[in-house]
């Protein structure tokens, strides 16, 4: 439904590629897609006009005229535009105070609040071996304060003990008292969810700020808002005073553009992400990635770091440096399969990639999903170690062995040697790029990439999965986990 | 419209609904109002237009639309702010007309009629059931309910307080038991109890997790393994602050899980729902009600009429 501000911009960047230059029409007319691509993405339209205006004035002008391909650096200065303003860098919880330090978390209905104090709090138990105490002011909801108590054993937080008939401030003042007494370096106060135009309540959040004056006010809203997260961000920030935002549900398909409109309009840092459902699955705040994805860029960093994380260093080494040689057995492609689905099979990985939308609908005709790469790993462990080392011996009998080993056809077989002959031409192509080149190679699919890694995506060159070679599950995707090894390098890339 | 429970609510639902929309609406409001005293319809005014009805997260199709629709008839004209509110009021009501359909358990032979509730994580399923279980037992229908969402915690204990509020048996299973045994358990008992509605309860989740989407159209197998009817209702509950997300919500579980309609919530606050507007466009879902408020009255059916006007701060 929504394509990614590249592929909007196509039309419009494909004139200027051709021109090599940017007249003020121009302009205008990429921000007009640029406008439409962030209101897509859930970018509030104060925020939007802001922007565009900034994008325009920088734009228009030498900085673009004199470059040799404009539409990438419209693209540029849009991203490196939209990492600014999200903050350029990432700001972790402060926790710089006389413990125990006070926590507000404040929101919606169902943004994630509870959740998301649990998650905080044993971040800062295991991370900065913190003693916190949690506590739900959260009288509204049924079963609010039993959810954070429930919360807080699996994730070996403490939590107050719940009275009932408390007011919420007393309930905050009763968690500080009991917070000094025992010792407690934080103490996470999570509130009831409320309308940012509930008078009554809104008082009420007031009113435990006032009595326990927090050190960090944290908003936790939902990356699935649309145009209202000016609205909230900004009667809560008037009215209660925020420091800092949590963002949820960042691993919906949202664009998240949510972020970009309360940053907008309150100034004030995006310190965390909620990106799962599971107690640890919270990360730190990293604008490029959000501004890729506002953009519809995908996501290339995270899917390496992701890589790095899941991926076994040294063997993905050694099967690189092979690789290198240019000898790619069918254990390395093995193992390479594995790591797809370790890495949360191919779903996962497209999700991240830039420009999916298109890919994705070219896998879903080619039938290529996660099964396929089960039934290719079988195909490959049904063979002999001999074969797997020289596949030239797999003679007709030896492949209807295979076949019948693997649950298969012959056909089946056929292609996944097919496969892994140009898998191992690929790579060998890779090697000889060698050093960074091999990278530029691997992600921008193809030599002499200008600087930024995003230029990739927005060009016609889909980096790593070339769509051609989809029905195989051709070359591309295979090199990917190959990355793990990599990254060393990656990171000196982007700026 | 729909045979409303004869409460003396029946005034209040508009008031409270245009009270909760009433900030963010007079805003659009005052933005149209501000835009005419009285002039012409010009290009620029026309886009300032559009701006205004993304602001309430129509999305920029269909305001292109409406846009679009003002200028074919008053284009060049002289007109008023009012005149504006009122044409685009008409428009996005005559939207919203053909999606407006009541959710009632209809009587079957094969009791009980079976509703199951789906949606994101924090949309509202558990205290919209407990606002449906209400309605339900007022008309004197018997409603049992199963705490399906067996993964977050203390789900099961959130919906037995709704079940004590509307006295509804709640069947229930321990944390992290599969959802879809629940469901098929509650359904053979909700038989037994000869009820007449079953509500089910599930986990949030969001629409591109297959694994669990997987899992919600598992419960429906099971369901349907019992009675090949089940689910007669399959209710997404979309959270009125949503943005232009909810597309891929609605089009993915309706994929899933056949979606038979939509109920809206949090519209008390200041967001303004405007995407209904735009799903009724594209996706054509019946809207059955929509939530505003955490008080076990706060669902009311969607009238087309006050919606619109609401969200254009037209009063009365």
């Amino acid at each position: 439904m929504f394509e990614g501000l590249s592929e909007r911009l196509g039309s419009v960047f494909d004139r200027l590629r051709k021109r090599g230059a940017l007249s003020e029409a121009d302009v205008t007319a990429a921000m007009r897609e640029v406008r439409v691509a962030l209101l897509e993405a859930d970018v509030a339209l104060p925020v939007v006009k802001t922007f565009v205006d900034r994008v325009r004035e920088r734009a228009i002008g030498r900085e673009v005229l004199r470059s040799v391909t404009p539409g990438q650096m419209v693209v540029k200065i849009v991203h490196d535009e939209l990492v600014d303003m999200l903050g350029s860098d990432s700001q972790a919880i402060n926790l710089n105070a006389p413990a125990p330090v006070p926590i507000l978390m404040v929101g919606l209905q169902g943004g994630g609040k509870t959740t998301t104090t649990a998650k905080i709090a044993k971040r800062l138990r295991e991370r900065d071996r913190k003693k916190v105490l949690m506590a739900s002011l959260d009288v509204t909801r049924p079963a609010a304060r039993e959810q954070l108590r429930i919360l807080g054993e699996q994730v070996g937080v403490a939590t107050l003990p719940i009275i009932n008939g408390e007011t919420p401030a007393a309930i905050a003042k009763r968690a500080m008292t009991a917070g000094r007494l025992q010792g407690y370096d934080v103490v996470i106060l999570d509130t009831a969810g409320r309308t940012s135009i509930d008078e009554g309540l809104m008082a009420e959040v007031r009113a435990v700020r006032d009595a326990v004056n927090p050190h960090e006010v944290l908003l936790v809203a939902d990356a699935l808002t649309g145009q209202d997260a000016v609205t909230t961000a900004t009667n809560f920030h008037e009215r209660v005073g925020i420091t800092g935002i949590v963002l949820t549900r960042v691993d919906g398909d949202s664009r998240g553009g949510a972020a970009l409109s309360m940053r907008g309009v309150t100034g004030m840092p995006i310190k965390m992400l909620g990106v799962g459902e599971k107690v640890d699955d919270i990360e730190d705040f990293h604008p490029e990635r959000l501004a890729g994805r506002i953009l519809g860029m995908g996501d290339v960093v995270s899917l390496v770091e992701k890589a790095a994380e899941t991926i076994d260093a040294e063997e993905a080494q050694k099967t690189a440096e092979r690789m290198m040689r240019g000898s790619f057995t069918l254990d390395d492609m093995a193992a390479q399969l594995k790591q797809v689905r370790k890495l949360g099979g191919l779903g996962g990985i497209m999700g991240m990639l830039p420009g999916v939308g298109k890919l994705q609908k070219q896998m879903a005709g080619a039938n290529v999903d996660d099964k396929m790469l089960k039934r290719q790993e079988a195909v490959i462990s049904s063979m002999t170690r001999e074969e797997r080392r020289n596949p030239k011996i797999l003679n007709a009998s030896r492949r209807k062995r295979i076949a019948a080993g693997s649950g298969t056809q012959v056909q089946d077989v056929n292609r996944v040697l097919k496969q892994h002959q140009d898998m191992a031409r690929m790579m060998k192509q890779v090697g000889k790029m060698g050093g960074k080149g091999a990278l530029a190679g691997l992600f921008g699919g193809g030599g002499g990439m200008p600087a930024p890694p995003q230029g990739g995506g927005m060009g016609g060159g889909l980096p790593p999965m070339p769509g051609g070679g989809m029905p195989g599950l051709g070359g591309g995707g295979m090199r990917l986990p190959g990355l793990g090894g990599l990254p060393p390098g990656f990171p000196g890339k982007r700026k | 419209m729909s045979a409303e429970p004869a409460s003396p609510e029946r005034k209040g639902w508009f008031a409270r609904l245009r009270d909760g929309l009433a900030k963010s609406s007079r805003r659009l409001a005052d933005g149209i109002t501000s835009l005419f005293v009285k002039r012409r319809l010009d290009a620029a005014t026309l886009e300032e237009l559009e701006d205004l009805l993304i602001t309430a997260d129509l999305g920029v199709e269909t305001a292109a639309k409406l846009t679009a629709n003002l200028a074919r008839e008053k284009f060049d004209k002289e007109v008023t702010g009012d005149e504006v509110r009122a044409a685009f009021a008409a428009d996005i009501a005559a939207i919203l007309a053909p999606v407006a359909v009541p959710l009632e358990p209809r009587e079957i032979a094969n009791k009980p009629f079976v509703v199951l509730m789906v949606g994101v994580n924090g949309s509202g399923k558990t205290t919209t059931i407990g606002k449906l279980a209400r309605q339900w037992t007022d008309a004197g229908k018997s409603v049992v309910l199963a705490a399906g969402d067996t993964f977050r915690a203390a789900a099961v204990e959130q919906l037995r307080v709704w079940g004590e509020r509307s006295g509804c048996p709640v069947i229930e299973k321990p944390h992290g038991a599969d959802a879809a045994a629940l469901a098929f358990d509650a359904l053979v008992e909700a038989r037994e109890r000869k009820a007449d509605v079953l509500i089910i309860d599930t986990a949030g989740r969001l629409q591109n997790k297959a694994g669990l989407m997987e899992e919600l159209a598992k419960v429906i197998r099971v369901l349907k393994k019992q009675d090949p009817e089940a689910p007669h209702a399959t209710v997404l509950v979309l959270d009125g602050t949503v943005g232009q997300n909810a597309h891929a919500q609605v089009k993915t579980f309706r994929e899933m899980v056949n979606v038979t309609g939509l109920i809206v919530t949090k519209l008390d606050g200041s967001a303004r729902g405007g995407i209904v507007v735009a799903l009724a466009q594209s996706q054509g879902l019946p809207v059955h009600a929509v939530g505003v408020g955490e008080g076990i009255d706060d669902l009311h059916p969607f009238e087309p009429d006050a919606f619109a006007r609401s969200l254009m701060g037209i009063e009365g």
